[in-house]
Formats: C-alpha cells, sequence, structure tokens
C-alpha cells in the first residue's frame, strides 16, 4: 500500500515538473517563428540551428505559402493565439497589428540594447517603427529588401551596341542615372524583330505588383501617398507623378509582349530567356539570375540600384519583412523571444544569415568587403538599401492598395485614359477611404 | 435427426433474439437515425454559414479583426447597391454570362447534332470532345494564358497573326481580354452542353422522322418541329447549370486575367474575393455582396425553371 502511494506520489512530482517546466524563467526549450514559405525561412532556419547548439533551444521556423500567410497570422491575431513566439511579418501589417495590440511593443528593448543603432535607418522605420516618425518599434528588421535592377552586360558592353546608342542619344551607354536614361536604353534595346526587348517591369494587377514597379520613378519623382496629415489630394496627383506614369507607360511599351499580368517571377523568366535586356525586380529573386544553370546570361548579368528622378533623389520600393514578438505569449516566452533577438542582431550571426542569402540590415555587414564581394548584386542591394520607402502600413493599406492597382493597371496596361485622369482618380479614391476611416477631417 | 435440428434451430433463434428494449425502436427511428448524422452535418456546414453570414452581412466585420461584428443594419446592401463600381461588376458578369451562354448553347447543340448519327470512331471522337470540361479551370486558364500569349503563344499565328508588333494581345487589351475568356469558357463547357443535348436527341423515337418523311416534311421541318421541340427540356437545363456557374465566374478570371486590364473583367466572384481577402478582409460587406449574388442567380433561374415547366405542360 505505501509503495502504491509511493508511486503515485513519484508520478504526480513527475507529472508536475514536466508540466510545469515551461513556467519557470529557465524552461523555454523551444521557440516557434512563422514566416512564408521561401528560401530566406530555409536561411532561418539555419540560423536557429545554431541557436539550438549555442543555448539548447529549438528554433522552429514554420512556413507557410505566400497566398495564405497573411491569411494564417491573421487568423491568429483574431484568436489571440499563442502558436508562434515570433513572426516575420510584411511592413504593411504594422498598424492593423499594432493597432489591435498583436505585436509586443520593441522600443526600449531596441533602444536600451543599441540594437537600434545597428541597422539601417530607413530599414528601422519602415520594418519596425508605427507611427511613422513616432519613434515607437514593433519589429527588428530582419530580411531586407527592395527593387533593384539587372541587366545583359553584354549587350551593354558590346562595342557596336555602345557606338549605335552614343550616336541615336548623344550619351554613352552605361548603367542608367536616370529614368530618363534608363528609358533610353529600354527603347535602344526594344527589337521585336531579334525578339529582344528594352526591360521588364512590373504590371501584376492580382495584389501590389504594378503599384510596387510604379512606386520606383513615382518617389523618385517627388510622389507621395499622402502627406503627413493623410491628405491624397494634391499629393498623389501632381504634375510630377503624372509625368512618372507617363514614364512608366512609355517603359512598358518596351516589355515584351505578354507581360501584361507579370511580377517577379515572370521578370526572371523574361530575363533568363533572353527577350529582355534589363528587368526590375525585388533582391532577394536575384540569387536566381546569378545561377547559370538557370540564367544562361549568369555570368554576364549586372545589377544596378534605382535611378534618380528629376531633382537628383532616388527610391526604391520596399519589400522584405521584420521579426516581432507575439503579444500573446506569456512573459518567459516573451523574454526567450528578446534573448533570441539580441543573439541574432549581433554582427557576428549576422553575417552568417548573410553569408547563407539572407539579406541583413545591418549596417557593419552591409559595408563590410566580405558581404560586397559574396554575391555580384549585394553592393547594389547595400546602396539601395540606405534609400528605400514603402507603402502606406495603416490598417486600411489593403483598401489603398486595391484602388492603386487597379487604376494605374487600367492605364498602363490597359491604354485607358490618360495618365492624369488615372492619379486624379487615384487620389480620390484614396482620399475616401482615408475620410471614411476618420485619418482626415 | 432433423427434427432435433429444427429444434435446435427454434432454441437457438430464441436465444439470440434482441431484447426487450431494442425490439421497440421502430422502422421510422431507424430512418432517422441513419438521416441525423446527415442533418447534423448539413447544419454544421451549410445552414449554419448561411445564416451567419445572413447576419454578418448587416454587420460591419473583420474576419481577422478581434472587435465583434457592429450591427449597420442595410448599410452594406446601400453602399453596394450605390456603388458604380459594384454597377460595373455586374454589367460585365451580365456580359460574360450572355457571350459564353448563348456561345455554348449553339457550339454544344451543333457538336450534338454531328455526333447524334452513328460512324466509324464517333465514340473515341464523343469521348476526346469531352476531355476539355472534366479538366480543372485553374490548369485550364494557365495553358490558355500560353495559348494567349503574343511571343510565343499559338494562336495568334494560328489566326494569321505573324507579326508580332501588330498581334493583338489578348489579355492585355481591355477589348479583346473579356472575348479571351469567353472562349476559353466555351471551349471548356460547350461538351457539357453536347452531353445534355445528345441525350435528348437519343431519346427522340425514330418513327416521327420516318411520319415526317411520309408527309414530305423538310429536313428543316423536321429540325424545328420535332428536334428543337423535343431537345429543349434537356436544353434548357444545360443552360441553367451554365448560367449560375457563369454568374459565378471566378476561376478562369482569376487564372487568365485575374480581372484586369483595370476592372475590364472583374466579375462580381473576383471582386467579392478581393473584397473578402487580399489585404481588405471586410467581411460584412463582402457578405452582402455575396446575398446580392445569390438572390441575382435565383431570380434568373427561377426564370429558366418557369420556362422548363411550361414546356413540360405544353
Amino acid at each position: 500500500m505505501h509503495k502504491k502511494s509511493f508511486l503515485i506520489l513519484a508520478l504526480v512530482a513527475l507529472l508536475t515538473l514536466t508540466l510545469g517546466a515551461p513556467a519557470g524563467a529557465q524552461g523555454v526549450t523551444e521557440l516557434n517563428i512563422w514566416w512564408a514559405e521561401w528560401d530566406p525561412a530555409n536561411y532561418l532556419q539555419q540560423i536557429g540551428n545554431d541557436y539550438e547548439a549555442a543555448t539548447g533551444i529549438k528554433v522552429n521556423v514554420v512556413q507557410t505559402p505566400w497566398g495564405g500567410y497573411f491569411d494564417r497570422v491573421a487568423t491568429e491575431w483574431a484568436a489571440q493565439g499563442t502558436a508562434f513566439d515570433m513572426v516575420v511579418g510584411d511592413s504593411q501589417w504594422l498598424g492593423q497589428a499594432i493597432t489591435e495590440g498583436h505585436y509586443v511593443d520593441m522600443t526600449e528593448f531596441l533602444t536600451s540594447t543599441g540594437i537600434k543603432d545597428t541597422v539601417t535607418p530607413a530599414t528601422l522605420t519602415y520594418y519596425g517603427e508605427y507611427p511613422s516618425g513616432s519613434g515607437s518599434y514593433y519589429a527588428y528588421p530582419t530580411e531586407g529588401d527592395a527593387n533593384g535592377w539587372a541587366y545583359r552586360k553584354d549587350l551593354f558592353e558590346n562595342p557596336d551596341n555602345m557606338a549605335a546608342f552614343e550616336a541615336e542619344f548623344g550619351y554613352p551607354l552605361a548603367i542608367p542615372q536616370t529614368w530618363e536614361q534608363l528609358r533610353d536604353i529600354a527603347k535602344f534595346f526594344t527589337r521585336p524583330d531579334e525578339g529582344l526587348y528594352g526591360i521588364g517591369v512590373y504590371t501584376q494587377i492580382d495584389y501590389d505588383g504594378i503599384t510596387m514597379g510604379f512606386q520606383n520613378p513615382f518617389f523618385a519623382y517627388g510622389g507621395d501617398w499622402y502627406d503627413a496629415e493623410f491628405n491624397a489630394l494634391g499629393v498623389v496627383d501632381t504634375p510630377e507623378t503624372v509625368a512618372a506614369l507617363e514614364l512608366y507607360k512609355e517603359l512598358y511599351s518596351y516589355a515584351p509582349p505578354g507581360t501584361n499580368n507579370a511580377f517577379f517571377a515572370e521578370m526572371n523568366d523574361v530575363f533568363v530567356n533572353g527577350q529582355a535586356a534589363m528587368i526590375m525586380n525585388y533582391f532577394a529573386f536575384f540569387p536566381a539570375l546569378a545561377n547559370s544553370e538557370i540564367n544562361p546570361f549568369a555570368e554576364s548579368t549586372g545589377y544596378f540600384s534605382m535611378p534618380a528622378g528629376p531633382s537628383g533623389e532616388r527610391y526604391a520600393a520596399l519589400g522584405g519583412q521584420g521579426i516581432s514578438i507575439n503579444a500573446y505569449i506569456d512573459d518567459v516566452r516573451k523574454q526567450a523571444s528578446f534573448d533570441f533577438i539580441t543573439w541574432f542582431a549581433t554582427q557576428e550571426v549576422q553575417a552568417s544569415w548573410a553569408a547563407l542569402g539572407g539579406y541583413t540590415c545591418n549596417i557593419a555587414v552591409l559595408e563590410s568587403p566580405e558581404f560586397l564581394a559574396v554575391a555580384p548584386f549585394n553592393a547594389a542591394f547595400a546602396e539601395t538599401m540606405t534609400f528605400v520607402k514603402d507603402f502606406s502600413n495603416i490598417p486600411e493599406f489593403g483598401q489603398l492598395l486595391a484602388v492603386v492597382q487597379q487604376y494605374l493597371h487600367a492605364y498602363v496596361v490597359g491604354g485607358e485614359g490618360t495618365a492624369e485622369e488615372a492619379m486624379t482618380s487615384i487620389a480620390e479614391g484614396m482620399d475616401e477611404i482615408l475620410v471614411e476611416a476618420g485619418y482626415v477631417g | 435427426m432433423s427434427q432435433v435440428n429444427a429444434q435446435r434451430g427454434l432454441s437457438s433463434r430464441q436465444e439470440t433474439a434482441p431484447p426487450t428494449g431494442r425490439r421497440q425502436l421502430s422502422d421510422m427511428r431507424i430512418v432517422q437515425l441513419f438521416i441525423l448524422p446527415t442533418i447534423i452535418l448539413l447544419i454544421l456546414m451549410n445552414i449554419f454559414p448561411l445564416i451567419y453570414s445572413l447576419f454578418l452581412s448587416f454587420t460591419n466585420y473583420s474576419v481577422i479583426s478581434s472587435d465583434p461584428p457592429v450591427w449597420v443594419g442595410l448599410d452594406n446592401y446601400t453602399h453596394i447597391l450605390s456603388d458604380p463600381d459594384f454597377w460595373h461588376n455586374f454589367a460585365t458578369t451580365g456580359t460574360y454570362a450572355l457571350l459564353s451562354v448563348s456561345l455554348q448553347t449553339i457550339v454544344g447543340f451543333a457538336l450534338a447534332m454531328l455526333l447524334r448519327s452513328k460512324f466509324a470512331g464517333s465514340g473515341i471522337i464523343t469521348t476526346l470532345v469531352l476531355v476539355p470540361m472534366m479538366l480543372s479551370p485553374i490548369v485550364v486558364a494557365v495553358f490558355w494564358r500560353l495559348i494567349f500569349n503574343p511571343s510565343y503563344g499559338i494562336l495568334n499565328p494560328i489566326l494569321g497573326f505573324t507579326d508580332i508588333n501588330t498581334s493583338p494581345e489578348w489579355l492585355g487589351d481591355p477589348a479583346l481580354a473579356l472575348w479571351a475568356i469567353v472562349i476559353v469558357d466555351v471551349w471548356q463547357w460547350s461538351p457539357f452542353v453536347m452531353l445534355l443535348c445528345l441525350a435528348g436527341l437519343s431519346a427522340i423515337p425514330e418513327y416521327l422522322y420516318e411520319a415526317a418523311a411520309i408527309d414530305r416534311a423538310s429536313v428543316w421541318f423536321q429540325f424545328r418541329r420535332i428536334t428543337l421541340p423535343q431537345v429543349m427540356p434537356l436544353l434548357l437545363i444545360a443552360v441553367l447549370f451554365r448560367t449560375i456557374e457563369a454568374f459565378k465566374q471566378f476561376d478562369l478570371v482569376q487564372g487568365l486575367t485575374f480581372g484586369g486590364p483595370g476592372d475590364a473583367t472583374e466579375t462580381v466572384s473576383v471582386e467579392l474575393y478581393r473584397l473578402a481577402f487580399q489585404g481588405q478582409f471586410e467581411t460584412g460587406l463582402s457578405s452582402a455582396l455575396a446575398y446580392i449574388v445569390l438572390v441575382v442567380i435565383v431570380a434568373i433561374s427561377n426564370l429558366y425553371i418557369r420556362a422548363l415547366n411550361r414546356l413540360r405542360e405544353g
């Protein structure tokens, strides 16, 4: 009888210890990070394996296909769930996540640890800060990304092409410094009889493709989606932004036929199959172009960052994500998440992250000769990350995006109306949403 | 021996007889017990979501928000019905349905007439003609996107457009994009109309044609007074199904044009998808739009069913 009681007591004690363990300060044995299904998430898993080797805490990077990623995270937010400790989320999510209390405020953590100063200011602003300019941060910039350009060096450096270009346009054929030069080069290389076209630009209507592509000249020409008081009228529809849209439409006229709904996959496709002399794309998709098994022009593929607008300003549409901590996990797991980010943000780990193929936002790593030399597009990437700019991140961003997408696509691809009408319609549509949401009085 | 066996059999039946409680289960009760799981599943999977989405259509609610639904009465319906963009979506859907269903009816009926008489290989040809409707719409959309591609697609050269500079860009031209979707839909679903028409044609008694021939009725007269009236009920059913599907058209549009260029091919279902998902998550508004679509489909179906009943009675 005594023996039986002892066994039961021992079992109860064992169960209590086992179940109670996570509640202890030292008890976190696993951390779950949610991210979309793509190569950088695999790199993060490898970094997580290093963390497990160093601390004994297992890191699981749970991947969801891009198409359903936001839906899955949003559903977990609505349920105030704890299925993930950290999430690598898009910059546009910040508004909703923060106004509804889904993310932990990381301002004190990022400031007191000095991590805030280790990343490029633009990435901290767009991946982590909400509201803009508030100095409140909710994410550590993890995967920096933005639009850049890939081009065919063999075409650009061909003596016949160089001579012909200079004869036609009056200046040497080289990497374009302005959007007008980019247009000239695109026009020059558009030779349908040879199956060659000057350029590939984003035109996808489905989600945010054409908006992301257009933002590059739009910002460089002095445009913005709204001002500090959320006024879209008179900000979106200026003569400069109209000129930017006309230029983007002209660029599209030099694109391979059939790219009327093209995004990152189609850009790489037209480049790899030799249809385009240069393409815009997110840097995250350039590794494929550097691979000679995928790109027959890999050896002669060069990369450059966004050209300047009329006033010399340069902007690149932002991609990428920052890592945030789930507000609904307990304090112990929050602390364990902070510990992971502290370790992840160290220069040594960021260098490993970059070496694996992750796009670090760490200033020291971005400037290091090792990083600049490890991939042919890294120099352009490092330069680009100093002048990135994002679309809106307020909770209504989805509605705003839908308006912009529709009118841009109708004008650029469908040829409906004029650039001025398109920009006016966008401004009015955005204004209606911003007024209805209470941003504009 | 047999008597012993018989007694054993009797006693065995008595031993295995069910207990009194179970014997009270009536046939009706057994039927109910079998139906109950289906009823519960139907209520959970169909009836509840239907009623809940009706409730949501009167609220301001986002499924990804932690805020509960806020009752707004008829605001969502008023907003939809007073928004010119939604009317544009309805007009696009209506135009698409009209073009698509009309052409499918003509092509499907013509195919049925051609394949009506038996000839060598008619079975294989009929089976091959049916293949498109067995394919997934999204797969169909993907390979038709390649066919339509002005750079390397095969359609333009087949149509005689060999100069890439003047070739039509089917999916990028607002004047052609809707037609491109109609062409694909007709290609995929005409066989369905053909199948139903074939069933109708094979049921027409041969003696009707023999009697007409004796009366020296022309082929056109036979077609108009025998073939068409006999096939009409099944043809109307085919048209009814295809109209309902056309009003719900989503996957082909999403796979071919995503509603573009601009909103040139944006059907109601595509707009509904964008409202309900894609960063907007306007659950209340999208529920209201879904109910409006449902009402339109029910109304059109009713018209067809009345026409069908009139045909049967007449």
